[in-house]
């Protein structure tokens, strides 16, 4: 179903007919923008494109795309897209999540999928709290948070999930955010490029139920100071003029210090290749939560057989080895006997 | 062979007989027992088998949680059901004796391991007295044979250190109870030698003492005398013996070769369904992918989403997994893509009886969704008929696409029984049955050409089936509800109130496409019928038939479809005076009978674990008909 010649499209056929219907304001329009304007830079075929869903704001993306797509049941994406995925090694399959979606009611099903390292694309839409049921918290909300269903405050302590999918030995782990366009872009095309599972978290701005929640990492006057830019093969370093820089302490702990003081050739160098995913874990956890400086691009891309692939290698072997199915012969494979 | 193992003494006719092997579940019972049975169908009898094993994987040796049991029914004529009674209980130790003398009647014989009869044994089993000497045996044939000792002996010569000499101790029961039953020992024998051609030792070691067993009957004067089961006229043909799990697995293999689809199964390891996993992902040369996925939800959503890639999705589970693929088999009908749920029931509610059979997960099958969900729910009524239902189920999916839930029980997965083998040209094409969308469906008011995915098929209300990778067809499907024709996400009134009556109108509409119930009445004026569904079918077959040898008038009918029910069905239940529904649930089908056909059909209902017993199912004919009688007068 695929020809050679790369296909020229425009962002206008990458958009369905479909009138968009997030909050006007929403941190959800500019990745939607960002995945339009992308896909024909990708060289993509709308027809061999599928992106799957489960259930939140987030999760009404697929309506907007004009290419396959699916808007599953809440959790679900990552299975239903592992079956896709597995059946169709030919397709490229999304899938996109919110916070509550893929680490409340689908942690499960999202853990698997990245153990497994099922070829998809998945991209986690981080507001911190739930949109579509009108403003209770979710799983990445700060403790203490006030909602509707927590009037004392969230007693819950949240995910950070970058380091989720680091523990889950996802092969493709990063992190962007919603107001930075490029970012996302350069992002999400490293997640298409990248075969097996990649998980793209993006800090969104829901804001009618949690409005501001990334503000002070993610503002223009804020990001040189809070956002750590992780670059492949150099020193992780920020600040307005690179003051600040990121070492790696006696216990493995990645930590940050002014360069100034442990001189610029001792900074750690990103490397995303490392297949213990234990560097990039301690990059996850240099921030708690949206409130002190975060590593934002590639914490970790390796190479790893893709599940598809190796399911479609085991059919290929044992049609080598037992010849093709014959349904004759399988009919009469245990003790037969006639009756005249 | 001929030479070692000659007939002493001339055999008595028996027309049919039930054995069952009984030990702890180490004692390889099942192995025995399957064994046996495969040497029988290949002597030719018909056959039925019950295998019963304890839900703990090793129970505390010798206790009566921990014994496992098969039981096998063989005949020269054709019969339906494992045998109510054993006429043989073989028992390895006190606890299998325990748990099973109960259901032995006056006359039985027991073929008893002595060896393990020391007392602590005896107490682990739950013995105050020895029951061999208590008199708690009365009215039994007892024959008391040192089998570990015997089976130690007997392998001697193969090296084997006692400990795993001891396990041999299955074959000797078995060459013992080949020799009182006339049965040819070469099948077993040639097994042993295939199935341990790599472990010298062991496959010596059992067939000495296989061979130990049958020469024990032939030397020790303790049996007085030998039996034979002539073979059974079966049709002709060419047969295997298939269990329902086998039959199912195979079944959904020949729909994807008949469809010519690639078959992906998404399935969660659970009782007794597990075995429909297994075999599949034995056979990757079909391209059948298997899938053990995470949990159960993801099993069948992973089935959908590869249903919506094109393949034939199956997923298998059994009650407690079947609560848990709720919400994906609803987004299946909202999604209207094919989709295949094997349900093996076994007794619920929740962990329930994860070992034993029951039918009570009918009215789950039928509305167990929010919404108004419904879809297809077909039943096998025999094991071998699990291969047909399968592809059955697979040929209303794909049509209609829909998902289809099939139920089969614990008793059909594991029973097993002779099947003719069907030639692969006589069963369906099922790729005539569907095709995918390939051009746009719809003309634009502007003239350009569109692709409308919930533009029906006039006659199966069917929507088009458009897999991704085909060009100009994108189109995106979701658990929303979706506007006629066009597909978008829609909350009109009007609209969803259509499409709930579209979804329903194609699922009953299904009933144009299913054959009649056929009523099974010889002399076509009975005033009884008995209306079964599944796999009681052997049960009620064997029941109408001895009620009928002693000049009384019973009609039968068994449902294969559940939901639609088959057009002549309400004709077929008001045609007579009384309705008797036989079910291993409490009511269920009986129930919708009655709403759909106000017909007071009255039950038989049974819930202990175990399929009805044929005296069960007479009993109640009997006593429907003395109703009948005494209303008559
Ligand atoms: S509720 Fe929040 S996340 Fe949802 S659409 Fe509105 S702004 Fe966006």
């Amino acid at each position: 179903m695929t020809d050679l010649a790369t296909p020229v499209t425009t962002r206008k056929d990458w958009s369905s007919d479909q009138e968009v219907r997030w909050c006007p304001g929403c941190g959800d329009y500019s990745i939607l923008t960002a995945v339009q304007l992308l896909m024909p830079e990708l060289g993509a075929k709308r027809e061999d494109t599928v992106f799957v869903s489960g259930i939140g704001c987030s999760s009404r993306f697929p309506y907007y795309m004009n290419t396959y797509g699916v808007h599953s049941i809440h959790g679900r994406a990552p299975a239903l897209a592992t079956g896709l995925a597995v059946a169709r090694p030919d397709l490229h399959v999304w899938v996109i999540t919110g916070d509550g979606d893929a680490l409340s009611i689908g942690g499960n099903h999202l853990l698997h999928a990245l153990r497994r390292n099922v070829n998809l694309t998945i991209i986690l839409f981080n507001n911190q709290i739930y949109g579509l049921t009108k403003g209770q918290y979710s799983p990445t909300s700060e403790p203490g948070k006030v909602t509707k269903s927590t009037p004392l405050g969230s007693l819950d302590h949240p995910y950070n999930p970058v380091s989720l999918a680091l523990g889950a030995e996802a092969s493709f782990v990063a992190r962007t955010h919603d107001l930075d366009r490029k970012h996302m872009m350069e992002t999400f095309r490293r997640a298409y490029e990248h075969r097996g599972a990649a998980l793209v978290e993006v800090y969104q701005n829901c804001n009618v139920f949690n409005d501001g929640a990334f503000d002070a990492i993610t503002s223009k006057d804020n990001r040189p100071s809070m956002l750590i830019p992780l670059e492949h093969g150099k020193p992780v370093r920020f600040g307005a003029n690179g003051e600040k820089g990121v070492v790696i302490d006696g216990h493995g702990s990645a930590v940050i210090v002014d360069v100034d003081q442990v001189g610029e050739d001792n900074l750690l160098v990103h490397d995303e290749t490392v297949g213990d995913p234990t560097l990039a874990f301690s990059l996850s956890r240099l921030s708690e939560g949206p409130n002190s400086p975060t590593p934002i691009g590639v914490f970790r891309d390796v190479e790893r057989p893709d599940y598809g692939t190796l399911v479609q290698s085991q059919l290929v072997d044992a049609a080598a080895r037992k010849g093709p199915g014959d349904l004759g012969a399988l009919l009469r494979s245990g003790t037969t006997w006639t009756v005249a | 062979m001929a030479d070692t193992i000659s007939r002493a003494r001339q055999a008595k006719s028996l027309d049919r007989v039930v054995i069952r092997f009984a030990g702890d579940s180490g004692d390889g019972m099942q192995l025995a027992g399957d064994r046996f049975t495969t040497s029988s169908a290949i002597y030719g009898n018909d056959l039925s088998t019950l295998p019963d094993f304890p839900a703990e994987i090793r129970a505390p040796a010798g206790t009566v949680a921990g014994v496992s049991a098969f039981q096998v029914h063989f005949s020269d004529h054709d019969i339906f059901t494992p045998g109510d009674h054993p006429d043989v209980l073989v028992a390895m130790n006190p606890a299998a004796l325990k748990a099973h003398a109960r259901d032995l009647e006056p006359g039985a014989a027991v073929l008893l391991n002595s060896d393990s009869f020391d007392e602590r044994s005896l107490q682990k089993a739950g013995y105050t007295s020895d029951p061999r000497g208590d008199g708690s045996l009365a009215g039994l044939k007892v024959y008391e044979v040192p089998m570990t000792s015997l089976t130690l002996e007997a392998v001697k010569p193969s090296g084997t250190k006692a400990r795993d000499a001891e396990r041999s101790k299955n074959f000797f029961a078995l060459g013992l109870v080949s020799w009182m039953y006339s049965r040819p020992m070469e099948p077993t024998l040639e097994w042993v030698a295939k199935r341990f051609a790599n472990n010298e030792m062991v496959r010596e070691a059992n067939t000495l003492a296989c061979k130990a067993g049958w020469n024990f009957g032939e030397t020790a004067e303790i049996f007085e005398s030998v039996y034979e089961v002539r073979p059974a006229q079966l049709p002709p043909g060419t047969y295997t013996n298939i269990s329902g799990n086998t039959a199912l697995a195979w079944g959904i293999i020949a729909a994807g070769q008949l469809a010519k689809l690639p078959v992906f199964l998404g399935s969660y390891p659970i009782t007794p369904a597990s075995d429909v996993l297994h075999e599949l992902s034995k056979h990757k040369n079909f391209g059948v992918r298997t899938f053990q996925a995470e949990d159960e939800i993801a099993g069948v959503s992973a089935a959908l989403g590869a249903a919506y890639g094109g393949a034939l999705g199956v997923t298998t589970t059994s009650g407690p997994g079947l609560d848990l693929k709720a919400e994906a088999i609803g987004l299946a009908i909202s999604l209207e893509l094919p989709l295949v749920v094997f349900d093996i029931q076994r007794g619920g509610p929740s962990t329930g009886l994860p070992t034993k059979t029951e039918q009570a997960d009918l009215l789950h099958a039928i509305y167990g969704r929010h919404g108004e969900a419904p879809l297809p729910v077909v039943a096998p009524i025999t094991p071998g008929d699990c291969f047909y239902t399968a592809i059955e189920a697979a040929r209303l999916a794909l049509k209609y696409r829909t998902p289809v839930i099939v139920l089969s029980d614990g008793y059909l997965a594991n029973g097993a029984e002779p099947w003719p083998v069907p030639e692969v040209e006589s069963l369906p094409d099922l790729s005539a049955e569907f095709s995918f969308a390939s051009t746009p469906n719809k003309v634009e008011p502007d003239g350009s050409e569109v692709f409308w995915p919930y533009l029906r098929d006039p006659e199966t209300l069917a929507r088009p089936w458009a897999v991704p990778g085909t060009p100009g067809l994108m189109h995106r499907l979701g658990g929303l509800e979706k506007s006629d024709g066009a597909g978008n996400v829609s909350y009109d009134p009007v609209n969803h109130d259509l499409m709930v009556r579209l979804r329903a109108q194609k699922v009953a509409g299904i009933v144009a496409d299913i054959p009649p119930i056929e009523v099974d009445d010889p002399t076509g004026d009975a005033e009884l019928l008995v209306l079964g569904w599944g796999s009681t079918y052997g049960a009620i077959c064997a029941a109408a038939r001895a009620v009928r040898a002693s000049g009384a008038k019973v009609a039968h009918a068994q449902l294969r479809h559940l939901n639609p029910f088959p057009a002549n069905l309400g004709d077929v239940v008001r045609a007579y005076k009384r309705v008797l529904v036989p079910e291993v649930n409490l009511g269920q089908l009986r129930k919708l009978v009655r709403a759909e056909f106000l017909v007071d059909a009255q039950g038989l209902n049974q819930v202990s674990g175990l399929p009805f017993r044929r005296v069960d199912v007479q009993e109640a004919i009997i006593s429907q008909l003395m109703a009948l009688g005494t209303e008559g007068r």
